[in-house]
């Protein structure tokens, strides 16, 4: 076979290294897609069309598989996220105490709905399923930090702190 | 070898007894999200942060230690007061619901050897005296993040005397007689798929996989597992490979769980260090290598052909079986795949004998399971229960029976896969075939109880959502017909609906579960088929028309 | 290669002389025993997706796709059930409510599988609720044009780029009912530099999702038996290559 000339990171930022370790450590083997996207994703937020063609000639595999793995996993994004993140828990504990009520509320008082993120870029509403806290249900996970036994009023005011800062 | 273990247990012998007394404070992660590790942090500095002059050092010394089960009531703290024997539970005070400020008050009471009585956790209740620990016997106890903790409490023993005493065949049979069956939900019994892997030919390049792809929105046993004694794990499908012949293993993982992440791969790397993992384990001649691949949300891929998919690289989508794994699995190789309480399984087995293993339980489910008991209940938190305990006891006795007054009417288990047991069915004892008889299964060990104010309709509602958001695509029944379900039970639930609508939705919850590619589509229609089996009712009074004769009657048969 | 075992079995009561490595839905084609299918594609690898070719198995209630099983020896195969005519047709209601399929004014009427399959296995009304996505049509190929409306996600396109012509341009994006076939990274056909115009994608499609431009509505017949040929062909060169 054809030794292949490797492809040129998209840009001179550094942090391509990280990526590319990951590339490297799997051989540039087909199968260290998914291990690739997940230190894209890692290193610079999400997953942009400039990264996913250099990930796709690296690792030589077609485009158009790599888009279908792309949106096959919903942890991946395509768009970058807001400056602050709302995970409301969506697990059957949760659910059973009322987490759906605080999902609409937000989504009413936001005008957004579960993977988009309000038009200011302020905040990116998501949802997960089951967080491990069921013991406090229902959650919802603001900026990393787990907020338990939450109710439709006190999501949204938690939330109205990421207003105008 | 042995050697080794004995001088890092004299060594952690000797560390303890430096104390009077161990605090151990939860860092798994549901405490951890209510600030266990400030809480820790707090300890640490009271032990050794700057004292007045002249007092005595600390007769106390802190750690993190994994899940202690009572989640609902977290951070808990444990306190152990030393002694010459390995503490048991009788010698262990608990506190709950700990604060930072708490820390001090704690400590400054045991130095005086008091306790702390306005926030003591009583474990002479049902929910810790109860149980019975087998894959959660380190949990709580041991730091997660040190192997040397984990040897001295008789780690890689197992894995020592399997390398070099006994030969994969006496391996496989230990596994065998102890009718350990697959944790992962279907009960498929591991022994014998030990064995189907181990006769595939002998030239052949095999793995083992561990599946640590969680995808119950309702059960965090495995990650609790994970994140308190992640080298049992790595100890088990060491083992594994050991008797089946692999020579690779991957940890499937959540992406979810980047804690349980991050404590696999110190694991793998202290493990290494040990040489109980890579070349020559155990000065042998075989070799182990475990590598971590992360998923990205998707419940389909704790299927086995679409987690093997996902290794791959590629889609996790399933292909129909047979060939099953274990004939043609990762890159078209014989493969073995478990699930993490499983592989949790086997050290015991191995170190206590397959025998033993198999006196607890009943006759056909051996040994214990380890539930994510939520809900309505008073108590939340993690429970390892032997099997055949009935649902009465575990709702009632370890979980406290009803958490706000409203009555406790039914419990699910198995998640989407699962189904709803009725409160007049709590009698039943928790075994594989008895589950399955009541239209659920055992599943990974989610269970959630619900009280009078859960609308079944809106249960089956919710599973069917959820299914139909996981629904990988491939094949038609699951990823046209999850959609119709949920439609049909939308209608039903804001009354839209009538008679000929449900008997729809019958039909095609047979159709779906009989032709649909992989368990996800087979078992989607669970839910609604044990809601309408014992809440039928519910449905009924939100139907808007009259019941026409001759559909009533096809039902009623 | 290794050499398969001879076994025997049955279908629907006849007695079948086999090698191991040959599947169901082959056996009972050589055999005259006619089993509909649609994802699969004589040529291509196994997929097992559509579900139409289930068929029932003696001593088991499961369902096994005759396309990727294999008979063992002594195996009971039935094809010929009410209970599998009726699945046939409730997955042909599945299809036809999941997307908009108006042959009346589609250029493959009368040439359509969809359609041919409705029509000999006897599903004349759609029981469930049609969905009514409003789906894209995409036009920018120069030759060619997709219309989501009418795909099946059968996947046979993609497998033909992928196997046959090696160009890989089709894949599904996206998962369960929102799954789509897309070129590239997400482009419009006709932007997307993988595709070499070779129109086999168009030929194996069963419906008129993928089409030639130009085609009025009944006009598009198409030629899919090239591919036993051509998958010979290349698997001829790959011996010989080893
Ligand atoms: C849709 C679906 C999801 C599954 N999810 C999981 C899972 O999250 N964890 C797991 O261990 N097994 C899961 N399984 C079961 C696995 O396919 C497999 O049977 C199991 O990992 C085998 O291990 P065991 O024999 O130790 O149970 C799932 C199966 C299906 C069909
Ligand atoms: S049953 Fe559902 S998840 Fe499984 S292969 Fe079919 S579409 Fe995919
Ligand atoms: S269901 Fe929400 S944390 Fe478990
Ligand atoms: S032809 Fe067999 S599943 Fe589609």
């Amino acid at each position: 076979m054809i030794k292949q000339k490797q492809a040129a990171p998209p840009s001179d930022d550094v942090r391509w290294r990280f990526v590319m370790a990951t590339m490297r450590r799997n051989g540039f083997r087909r199968s260290a897609l998914i291990e690739t996207l997940h230190t894209v994703q890692e290193t610079f937020g999400f997953l942009d069309e400039e990264s996913l063609r250099y990930v796709a000639s690296s690792l030589n595999t077609p485009l158009s598989q790599v888009y279908g793995v792309s949106t096959f996993y919903h942890l991946f994004k395509l768009k970058p996220a807001g400056k602050h993140t709302c995970v409301v828990c969506t697990g059957t504990a949760c659910y059973i105490k009322g987490s759906s009520n605080l999902l609409k509320q937000v989504e009413k008082d936001y005008d957004i709905k579960p993977g988009e993120t309000t038009p200011d870029n302020q905040i990116s509403l998501l949802t997960a399923r089951c967080v491990g806290a069921c013991g406090v249900a229902p959650v919802a996970i603001y900026d990393g930090t787990i907020q338990g036994e939450l109710t439709a009023d006190k999501a949204v005011a938690l939330l109205e702190r990421y207003q105008d800062d | 070898m042995i050697d080794r273990f004995e001088k890092i247990k004299r060594k952690e012998r000797e560390a303890a007894a430096g104390v009077d007394y161990t605090i151990g404070v939860c860092v798994a992660a549901s405490c951890l999200s209510l600030q266990g590790d400030k809480v820790l942090d707090a300890f640490q500095e009271g032990i050794e942060g700057p004292k007045e002059e002249g007092s005595p050092p600390s007769r106390c010394r802190a750690k993190g230690v994994g899940c202690l089960g009572l989640c609902s009531r977290g951070p808990l703290v444990s306190v152990t007061k030393q002694q010459d024997q390995p503490a048991d539970d009788q010698s262990r005070v608990l506190y709950q619901d700990v604060t930072v400020d708490d820390a001090p008050r704690i400590l400054e009471a045991h130095e005086a050897d008091k306790t702390v009585p306005d926030i003591l956790c009583p474990t002479d209740t049902p929910f810790f005296e109860r149980q019975i620990k087998i894959v959660l016997e380190n949990s709580g106890k041991i730091d997660p993040t040190r192997i040397e903790e984990y040897i001295a409490a008789d780690g890689y023993h197992a894995l020592l005397e399997a390398v070099t005493e006994m030969t994969p065949n006496q391996v496989i049979d230990e596994i065998v007689r102890s009718g350990l069956r697959g944790r992962g939900g279907g009960g498929y019994p591991t022994g014998l798929k030990w064995t189907t892997v181990a006769k595939a030919q002998e030239e052949k390049v095999k793995y083992v996989i561990c599946n640590a792809d969680e995808g119950d929105p309702g059960a965090f046993m495995d990650r609790s597992v994970l994140e308190s004694d992640p080298h049992r794990i790595i100890e088990g499908m060491t083992i594994a490979g050991y008797a089946v012949g692999a020579s690779r293993g991957y940890i499937y993982v959540r992406g979810e769980y980047p804690l349980a992440i991050g404590r696999l791969k110190k694991a793998i790397n202290q493990a290494r260090r040990q040489n109980v993992l890579g070349n020559g384990i155990c000065g042998t001649t075989f070799n182990f290598q475990i590598e971590i691949r992360l998923g990205a949300g998707a419940f389909v891929c704790g299927e086995e052909t679409a987690l093997i998919a996902s290794i791959e690289g590629k889609r996790g989508q399933p292909r129909p079986r047979p060939p099953y794994p274990a004939e043609l699995g990762l890159w078209h190789e014989p493969t073995l795949i478990n699930n993490v309480e499983t592989f949790a399984n086997i050290a015991p087995i191995i170190r206590n004998g397959g025998d033993w293993f198999a006196s607890y339980g009943t006759a056909t489910s051996n040994g214990t399971k380890v539930f994510a008991l939520a809900g309505s209940v008073a108590k939340n938190g993690l429970i390892e229960v032997p099997m055949g305990i009935t649902l009465h006891e575990i709702v009632e006795e370890l979980g406290g029976g009803t958490a706000n007054g409203h009555q406790i009417k039914a419990v699910q288990t198995g998640g989407p896969s699962g189904g709803c047991i009725p409160a007049s069915y709590f009698e039943t004892p928790v075994d594989y075939e008895s589950l399955k008889k009541l239209g659920s299964i055992m599943g990974s060990g989610g269970l959630i109880t619900m009280d009078e104010t859960s609308n079944m309709v809106d249960v089956a509602r919710y599973f069917m959502e959820f299914c139909m958001a996981e629904s990988c695509g491939k094949c038609v029944p699951c990823r046209v017909g999850t959609v119709h379900l949920h439609n049909l039970l939308d209608k039903i639930y804001n009354g839209k609906a009538t008679h000929k609508d449900l008997a729809l939705l019958e039909r095609l919850c047979s159709f779906v579960s009989e032709t649909s590619l992989c368990g996800l589509g087979q078992a989607a229609p669970n839910p609604i088929r044990s809601t309408l089996r014992f809440f039928r009712e519910e449905y009924l009074d939100l139907l808007v028309d009259e019941p026409v004769h001759a559909i009533s009657e096809e039902v009623a048969a | 290669m290794k050499r398969a075992r001879v076994i025997t079995f049955k279908i629907d009561g006849q007695d079948i002389g086999a090698h191991e490595d040959e599947t169901i839905l082959e056996l009972a084609r050589q055999n005259g025993i006619y089993i509909p299918t649609l994802c699969f594609l004589e040529g291509l690898s196994q997929y097992g997706g559509c579900r139409l070719c289930v068929v029932e198995v003696k001593g088991t209630d499961r369902l096994f796709p005759a396309c990727t099983t294999y008979p063992i020896e002594g195996m009971e195969v039935f094809t010929d059930s009410d209970r599998l005519h009726g699945y046939r047709q409730d997955i042909l209601q599945f299809l036809f409510s999941e997307r908009n399929h108006v042959c009346s004014v589609c250029v493959s009427n009368g040439n359509c599988e969809l359609q041919g399959l409705a029509f000999s296995t006897g599903m004349d009304h759609v029981e469930v609720p049609y969905l009514n996505p409003q789906l894209d049509v995409d036009a920018s190929h120069p030759l060619f044009g997709l219309d989501h409306n009418r795909c099946v996600m059968c996947t046979r396109c993609v497998r033909v780029c992928d196997e046959i012509e090696g160009a890989h341009t089709w894949d599904v994006v996206g998962r369960g009912a929102d799954a789509r076939i897309v070129a590239d990274l997400n482009q419009p056909w006709g932007e997307a530099a993988s595709c070499t115009s070779c129109g086999k994608c168009v030929q194996v499609c069963p419906t008129g999702a993928l089409f030639r431009k130009g085609a009025s509505v009944a006009e598009m017949r198409k030629q899919a038996t090239f591919l036993p040929y051509l998958s010979q062909m290349r698997a001829g060169w790959q011996n010989e290559e080893k």
